[in-house]
């Protein structure tokens, strides 16, 4: 009763505030105004409906939060990460996945082949601000700028100097790595909003210093003609350059995932989760925070230089236009909506935020509200991401432990 | 009988307040010590200043790990100083709380582990024995405390207690000549307490430690502690063994004064 009080409210409220666009149109060629109260009609009924889903779905919500407190049982978890647990499902899921991978530019056009390209591409770097940001916990908002690193290593040795991709690409990783360092010392002291805002600030100087050093980057008009990779002197097409780029981010990506998953779960990687979950019993217990951070920043923005680098010879054009906040904000929503720390949930957040645009492109005049929605939605349902944190399961054989288990 | 931690006039002030003033104290190796006082009179400053948290405003912090020559340890970074052989607990439980139970005592064995990146991508045979003999410690430590049935839950799922508990296996999990414990009795019930006090005196035989314990559980201090310091407003006010202190007039109008009367 309370509730249908409340909606009928909510909807009044909204007909009201909508009443001015949804209702009234002025036409300016006859002069007249017209009334559309059907609009009125269809705001008021949705909003009713949406409005008692929505309350709906929070009930179930604070319901579920009480069981699991009264009755201790462990959280569920979605589906898709329960299932990756099996390894009767994992490996045959994984093999297929990976067959699939390898197969797409055979079974796709090249414009398709590019838009997994760039899926890719968002997958190594939301890979790797998950280590700063997931595993670490230190929330970073410059990840572009390494990007940008990246990119512009490759397009500046390749213009002046006439560096190769292969050359160029383990360069790339290095010099976002020592960006990465450099910053990390200013900001040793900050957490939380004020290292996001340092880190926000640095991205934006990185992207000033490309527009506006014309004589070296070409200022916002940027650096063209960019050498595409070489596959041992042959010539390539356009469309099998595009081929050839898809297995290199393919197999990046792929190393990516391993050298993440085995950073996570080592000294390194544990160090690193202690820094996240409490700073001051991490120093406690030995760890030393300098060298931790220090250790998080390079990480997480190595990656970002090597897919900077690829982003380069993919596009062979690029200027400060692309690595702007609102890529930054991209990947961070990547890896936020994944669930922070979990290497599935990167790919499924990179599913979400790239591909999905892509093949939505109906919607496409909706798609910021589209996405302003999922993250809110995400925040009040399901704060921990797609795939919650858990913490690495280990297996210890212990004779007495599956005794009292018997018992 | 030597000395493993020795404090001299120790000082700490927060601009105006002096939280800690002149504080000498001593543990010698293999004693059970306390620290007792009043709410805010400086404990767990005093365990702060000692193991680098904060600095010392003034004093001496002088620390003899087992087997090694005494060492001063102020303006030292708390992780050099838990290296040396100095572990501790928290009064508001500290855990990794998503991390697994055995990744929280894991991770306190960092200083006595040394992969690093490098070895974490490539792990060659040396590194997986490493993390192999890792996981088996950690284990038998978690055993030992006994909460090896839980070593791959959560840490924040455990029951209050066992939270403590397991704040002393990862502090035992560092390998420490001295360990400090900053009121481990606090929240929980009797029968916890009772085998607390059974743990704490099992870890000293066993690992041959010395602890210093801060605790408001005055049948587990006097039963427990070979020595007892007793603080108030920052400056120590009595010391020696349990029936001296608890004979001082001055503690008695201090401390246990409050709970006679209560
Ligand atoms: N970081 C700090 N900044 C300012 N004052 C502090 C800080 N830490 C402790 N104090 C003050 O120092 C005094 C001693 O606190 P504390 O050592 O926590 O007492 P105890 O552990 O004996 O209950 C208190 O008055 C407390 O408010
Ligand atoms: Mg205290």
């Amino acid at each position: 009763m309370q509730g249908l009080k409340q909606s009928i409210i909510t909807s009044l409220w909204f007909m009201f505030l909508t009443f001015p666009i949804m209702v009234v149109r002025v036409n300016t060629i006859e002069n007249t105004v017209e009334w559309r109260w059907m609009n009125l009609a269809y705001v008021g009924v949705g909003i009713f409906i949406l409005s008692f889903v929505w309350r709906w779905a929070l009930a179930r919500k604070e319901a579920k939060q009480y069981e699991t407190e009264t009755t201790d049982k462990p959280k569920k978890q979605l589906w898709l990460s329960r299932a990756m647990e099996e390894p009767a499902v994992a490996k045959p899921a994984l093999a297929a996945i990976f067959a699939l991978s390898v197969a797409m530019p055979f079974l796709v056009s090249t414009y398709q082949t590019n838009i997994f390209i760039s899926f890719l591409l968002y997958v190594i770097l939301g890979l790797g601000l998950n280590i700063i940001v997931g595993v670490a916990g230190l929330l970073f908002l410059g990840h572009a700028a390494f990007y940008a690193i990246g990119a512009y290593s490759y397009a500046l040795l390749n213009h002046y100097f006439g560096i190769g991709f292969w050359v160029a690409l383990p360069l790339g990783g290095i010099l976002a790595c020592l960006g990465g360092i450099l910053l990390a010392f200013p900001v040793l002291r900050l957490r939380g909003d004020y290292l996001a805002i340092v880190t926000l600030g640095f991205g934006e100087i990185i992207r000033l210093v490309l527009e506006n050093w014309s004589d070296l980057t070409g200022g916002p008009s940027g650096i063209s003609n960019i050498d595409r990779p070489g596959l041992f002197g042959m010539e390539l097409s356009v469309a099998d350059a595009n081929v050839y780029i898809y297995y290199i981010v393919l197999a990046l990506a792929i190393i990516t995932m391993i050298a993440v998953q085995r950073l996570k779960n080592s000294r390194i990687g544990r160090a690193l989760q202690a820094l996240r979950e409490d700073e001051i019993a991490c120093q406690a217990m030995g760890i030393d925070r300098v060298n931790v951070k220090v250790m998080a920043f390079g990480l997480g923005t190595a990656w970002a230089g090597f897919a900077g680098v690829i982003f380069a010879a993919k596009t062979t054009f690029i200027n400060p236009a692309s690595f702007t906040f609102m890529e930054s904000a991209i990947i961070l929503s990547i890896v936020v909506l994944g669930g922070m720390g979990s290497n599935l949930g990167v790919i499924l957040g990179s599913a979400f935020l790239v591909l999905m645009p892509e093949y939505l492109r109906a919607f496409s005049e909706y798609r910021m509200i589209l996405f302003a929605a999922a993250m809110v939605l995400m925040m009040v349902f399901r704060p921990q991401g797609l795939i919650a944190p858990k913490g690495r399961k280990y297996h210890v054989d212990d004779p007495d432990l599956i005794k009292e288990g018997d018992a | 009988m030597s000395t493993v931690l020795n404090v001299k006039a120790l000082s700490k002030s927060f601009g105006g307040l002096r939280a800690l003033n002149d504080v000498d104290l001593q543990v010698n190796s293999g004693e059970i010590a306390a620290l007792i006082g009043p709410n805010g009179a400086g404990k767990t400053t005093f365990f702060n200043c000692i193991t680098g948290i904060y600095e010392p405003t003034d004093g001496d912090v002088f620390f003899t790990p087992l087997g090694a020559t005494e060492c001063r340890v102020n303006g030292m970074k708390p992780n050099s100083v838990t290296e040396l052989g100095m572990a501790r607990t928290f009064q508001n439980i500290r855990l990794f709380k998503n991390m697994t139970v055995l990744e929280n005592v894991m991770v306190a064995r960092h200083c006595r582990t040394k992969a690093g990146i490098l070895d974490a991508l490539l792990r060659p045979p040396h590194v997986k024995r490493e993390e192999k003999e890792n996981i088996e410690k950690s284990y038998e430590l978690l055993k030992y405390i006994g909460l090896n049935k839980h070593y791959n839950d959560l840490a924040c799922n455990l029951p209050y207690g066992d939270q403590r508990r397991l704040e002393i296996a990862r502090a035992m999990a560092t390998e420490p000549s001295l360990l400090l414990l900053d009121e481990p009795a606090a929240g929980m019930n009797p029968q916890e307490t009772a085998s607390l006090k059974e743990l704490v005196l099992d870890i000293r035989d066993k690992f041959n430690l010395a602890i210093l314990l801060i605790e408001h559980d005055m049948s587990m201090v006097m039963s427990l502690s070979e020595r007892i310091y007793v603080m108030e407003y920052g400056c120590l006010i009595s010391q020696g063994t349990p029936e001296e202190v608890s004979k001082d007039p001055q503690v008695i109008k201090a401390y246990l004064g409050e709970e006679s009367h209560a």
